[in-house]
């Protein structure tokens, strides 16, 4: 990751320009992630998978209180989000497997709300006003 | 825009840049009002850290040197994993504003990586485990 595509002065970017890169690709991929984490089937396939690891619809529905229909229709909207991965294999036999990157992406965008600039600061303000000499 | 690219604040303190300044970029400074502990090695590339009672250590690299006026670091992305390259920058701005100063930070970087690059980037990183899981199977099936 180069400085050099970063801002590299503090000034603020103007609201037309920020809304076209490269922000709108990790939002709509974070978009992705939340949706398919607001269902509890969904979370529980893909908690599962990052558990344990690939496995195949069959073993999922052995594992989970979701019908194996239920697990199958689930992974192809998981699959067609780009959040699983399907192995090569015989139709019965296909695993899938877990795709961290869009959940990377998601935890940038939770990165950015976990940072907490306001109680620092107002501990800069304390340290300045208490006569702190550093 | 959604996702928080830049996280920005802006405030005015009762007391010249030049106090502000040592607050900011010194070992002192720093861990009188951010971290436990701090150190600083105040140059462009040199590199800056802060420790926490709770464990918590942040490692920084300084990039912008311009005293009194601006300091600029990157840091790692909080919540990410230690071996991810991506990293924030966080800018602070120091203006004279009577006889205090107006303090700005701004940290950006949070939505920095464009999709094409991250498909590649973490596809190649999770094949990298793949693989490396399968050479350990084999190295123990071999010994």
């Amino acid at each position: 990751m180069s400085l050099a595509s970063w801002p590299a002065t503090s000034t603020p970017p103007d609201p037309v320009s920020a809304e076209g890169s490269p922000g709108e690709g990790v939002e709509a991929i974070a978009e992705q992630v939340f949706a398919a984490l607001a269902d509890p089937s969904r979370r529980a396939i893909l908690a599962a998978l990052a558990a344990g690891g690939p496995a195949t619809a069959t073993d999922l529905a052995g594992r989970l209180p979701i019908t194996r229909q239920g697990i199958a229709k689930h992974l192809a909207l998981l699959a067609e989000a780009g959040l699983v991965q399907a192995e090569p294999g015989e139709r019965r036999r296909v695993r899938y497997r877990l795709r961290s990157a869009p959940m990377r992406v998601a935890q940038q965008f939770l990165a950015a709300l976990a940072r907490d600039w306001d109680g620092p600061l107002d501990a800069l303000r304390e340290h300045l006003d208490t006569g702190g000499t550093p | 825009m959604g996702f928080p690219d830049h996280i920005e604040r802006t405030m005015e303190l009762a007391h010249p840049p030049v106090k502000v300044w040592a607050a900011l970029t010194t070992a002192e400074g720093l861990s009188a009002w951010f971290g436990q502990e701090a150190g600083i090695d105040l140059r462009p590339g040199g590199e800056a850290w802060m420790t926490w009672d709770n464990g918590h250590k942040a490692s920084m690299r300084v990039e912008r040197v311009e005293e009194p006026a601006v300091f600029g670091f990157t840091w790692h992305i909080y919540g990410l994993p230690d071996d991810d390259p991506r990293r924030t920058y966080v800018e602070f701005t120091l203006e004279p504003a009577g006889s205090g100063t107006r303090l700005t930070v701004v940290e950006s970087g949070f939505a920095q990586m464009p999709e094409e690059n991250y498909r590649t980037a973490y596809d190649g990183n999770t094949q990298g485990w793949a693989s490396e899981l399968g050479e350990l199977a084999s190295y123990l099936d071999a010994a």
